[in-house]
């Protein structure tokens, strides 16, 4: 439900972004989801459409581009992946696991005219 | 509507707010006094160094034909909030304010053990508490019911508190050398995301909810440093286990602590204040 709230805060930084580099309008945003975060990226898809309304993103694309999620397994002593918060080391098993990527949210790029 | 919740323009309000701050989300202009260094910090978290000054050296790639090309932001969409959080944590440190931002599912006991923990912490130690809640002020008038000063925040149709409406409460509450409980709005998705700028997170699960709900709800478990398992009290009537709940939030956090209580027998209570000390020894050493 708080997707609405961040695409909020999205297209805000993007009219930070238009005050400081003088754009007409962008054709598309990219931004970085880390798939172990909060954010369910088809919420993020829809909610854009609407909170782009009447800024200088209506009707652009918002190409997600999903980090997957990386931990450091303290057992086994090495970086693994993993698709999800609470899985186990896909190598030993472990849940003690440190998280090191997958929790990103960052606007990355702009296509703009 | 709001600049981070999505709540609808107007809606939020901090009790006893002016017009001027009557939507606290939204004005982030009033920042820019003293601490307007931090408020401008755009980039906290997240970029490569390659991109520390994108706003000076545009990595412009351009597309002859169309005219149209990319530009390099590398900002953390939260980063509005992230830099009042910090703002708000450095004030916190200069007031010498330990700040625990209290989360979990409506109806888990917040409140009962806020008012139970107040009522052994006063009068020997300065306290105050900001509660977030969509509606009402019930939630505040318990807490002042106990001496403690309170400042509701509704929402409104926002699902939890932002860095903003704390920085607006905080500076009503005239709080030094004491303690700072935010109760959070029920929810356990939202607040996760949300830096208030406190020392810590306190996820509150009740017996009376499913063991599972740190692997349902995995990042609220993940961002806190402490669990509270609360109403204990009523185990004796319940097919609970506390062990798997504790195994399962071990899973998304394997450094979370944990204490059992009951604001009703005041089980655990004694462990939950010393908890507290010790986190305030930890803030005052660090600051």
């Amino acid at each position: 439900m708080h997707e609405i709230a961040l695409c909020n805060s999205l297209v805000e930084l993007i009219r930070d972004q238009q005050r400081q580099r003088g754009f007409q309008r962008v054709r598309r945003v990219i931004v970085e989801v880390g798939t172990l975060g909060h954010v369910d990226p088809h919420a993020l898809d829809f909610a854009f459409d609407v909170e782009a309304k009447n800024s200088p993103a209506e009707g652009a694309v918002l190409e997600i581009r999903e980090i997957q999620g990386r931990a450091w397994c303290m057992d086994c002593s090495q970086l693994v992946t993993i698709a999800r918060r609470g899985a186990a080391c896909p190598d030993c098993g472990s849940f003690t696991l440190i998280v090191e990527q997958g929790e990103e949210l960052r606007l990355k790029e702009l296509e703009v005219i | 509507m709001c600049g981070v919740c999505g709540c609808g323009k107007g809606e939020t309000r901090v009790e006893a707010a002016t017009d001027a701050h009557g939507h606290a989300a939204h004005d982030h202009d009033h920042h820019d006094h003293a601490h307007s260094g931090h408020i401008h910090h755009e980039h906290p978290h997240h970029h490569s160094p390659d991109h520390a000054h994108a706003g000076q050296h545009d990595a412009l790639r351009h597309d002859p034909a169309e005219r149209a090309h990319l530009v390099s932001v590398e900002q953390d969409i939260l980063s509005k909030n992230n830099a009042l959080a910090l703002h708000n944590r450095q004030h916190f440190t200069s007031h010498a304010v330990l700040a625990l931002n209290l989360v979990s599912s409506p109806g888990a006991g917040k409140t009962s053990l806020l008012v139970a923990s107040l009522q052994r912490l006063l009068p020997d130690t300065s306290v105050a508490v900001i509660e977030g809640d969509q509606e009402t002020s019930a939630d505040a008038d318990r807490i002042r019911a106990t001496g403690a000063p309170a400042i509701q925040v509704n929402t409104g149709r926002g699902c939890h508190l932002d860095a903003t409406m704390i920085d607006e409460a905080f500076h009503r509450l005239h709080l030094h050398d004491g303690i700072l409980f935010i109760e959070n709005v029920g929810n356990l998705v939202c607040p996760a995301g949300f830096d208030l700028g406190e020392a810590h997170k306190v996820v509150i699960a009740s017996v009376t909810e499913g063991e599972d709900k740190p692997l349902k709800y995995p990042n609220m478990f993940a961002a806190s440093s402490l669990m509270l398992v609360s109403k204990v009290d009523l185990l004796p009537h319940l097919d609970f286990d506390v062990e798997l709940l504790i195994a399962n939030a071990r899973r998304v956090n394997p450094s979370i602590a944990v204490i059992k209580v009951s604001a009703t027998t005041g089980e655990g209570i004694d462990r939950w204040l010393r908890w507290i000390g010790a986190a305030r020894e930890m803030a005052v050493a660090s600051a």
